[in-house]
């Protein structure tokens, strides 16, 4: 394993980490709520799941690019580049993302409520759900190298 | 109404926070998923970030006893279900690059890779959701 150290951004995950975190924590100590994503999604697809906390939340998730527009350059690690609209490109994405709405449906949680809030309550499910994403991950990215010979983006 | 700002409220400042630490792109999420190439390990400091500040939210909550803070939730158990979703997404987000809350934020930047990444996304949650329920029933 090769450690890109010129990629590596610490002091923007330490402040970004600290935002998500100190976000978490705020939703769960004013509205006693679980701040998992794939969750607030998928409740808010059924009518009787469209409490007004989530859609207040995913109102919030929208609107911060909005917000941080002017200052956006100087507060992101690295800018981010817009790959081609192609057709190869549109399908590895819409499958890719009907794969993670299927997977963390059936998890019931994503990065952010098993990554985050999970590990933080020590949560032994999880802890396995974690393990199991991340090592499908860096399995898939592996294969997409040796297929490919590089990453998909 | 106060419930309704502080979820607003900390909807923004996790958005900000998937922004700041540049989760929002998924060059470098896969970046930190490609640990036989060029690995960036920021996800994980972001992460271990994250969990340390909730953390101490779940201590305050615990504190207070609050009934609505769901910390002492019963434990369900380790099943297929959470194994086996757990490692299709991660085979999604490989693929993709994309985890629910940047591809959110992302679109609302208008970056069209989120945008497609969520329009897949949301029949995938739709269909596993109305597994659920019929497992339920």
């Amino acid at each position: 394993m090769d450690i890109a150290w010129t990629l590596f951004t610490p002091w923007h995950s330490l402040a970004g980490g600290a935002l998500i975190g100190l976000a978490a924590s705020l939703l769960l100590l004013g509205n006693g709520q679980i701040a998992g994503i794939s969750g607030i999604l998928g409740n808010l697809l059924k009518p009787e799941g469209r409490a007004p906390w989530r859609l207040a939340f995913l109102a919030g998730l929208v609107l911060a690019p909005l917000l941080l527009w002017p200052v956006m350059l100087q507060i992101t690690p690295s800018p981010v580049e817009t790959p081609e609209l192609d057709g190869p490109t549109l399908i590895r994405l819409l499958a890719g993302g009907f794969l993670v709405g299927l997977g963390t449906r059936f998890a019931n949680g994503c990065t952010s409520g098993h990554g985050v809030c999970g590990l933080a309550r020590f949560s032994p499910r999880s802890l396995v759900a974690v393990l199991s994403f991340m090592g499908a991950g860096f399995m898939t990215v592996a294969l997409w190298r040796l297929v490919h010979g590089g990453v998909s983006l | 109404m106060k419930r309704t700002l502080n979820a607003l409220l900390a909807g923004l400042l996790f958005g900000a926070g998937l922004i700041v630490s540049g989760m929002v792109n998924p060059a470098k999420v896969i970046g930190f998923l490609d640990v036989t190439g060029q690995w960036d390990p920021s996800l994980a400091l972001v992460m271990a970030s994250a969990i340390s500040l909730s953390w101490l939210g779940v201590r305050l909550a615990a504190r207070r006893s609050d009934p609505a803070c769901p910390t002492d939730a019963p434990a369900r158990p380790i099943d297929k279900p959470l194994v086996l979703g757990s490692i299709v997404f991660g085979i999604g987000w490989g693929v993709s690059g994309f985890c629910p809350g940047p591809a959110v934020v992302a679109t609302g930047d208008l970056y069209w890779p989120a945008l497609a990444v969520l329009l897949g996304m949301l029949p995938g949650l739709a269909v596993a959701g109305m597994f659920q329920t019929a497992q339920r029933d």
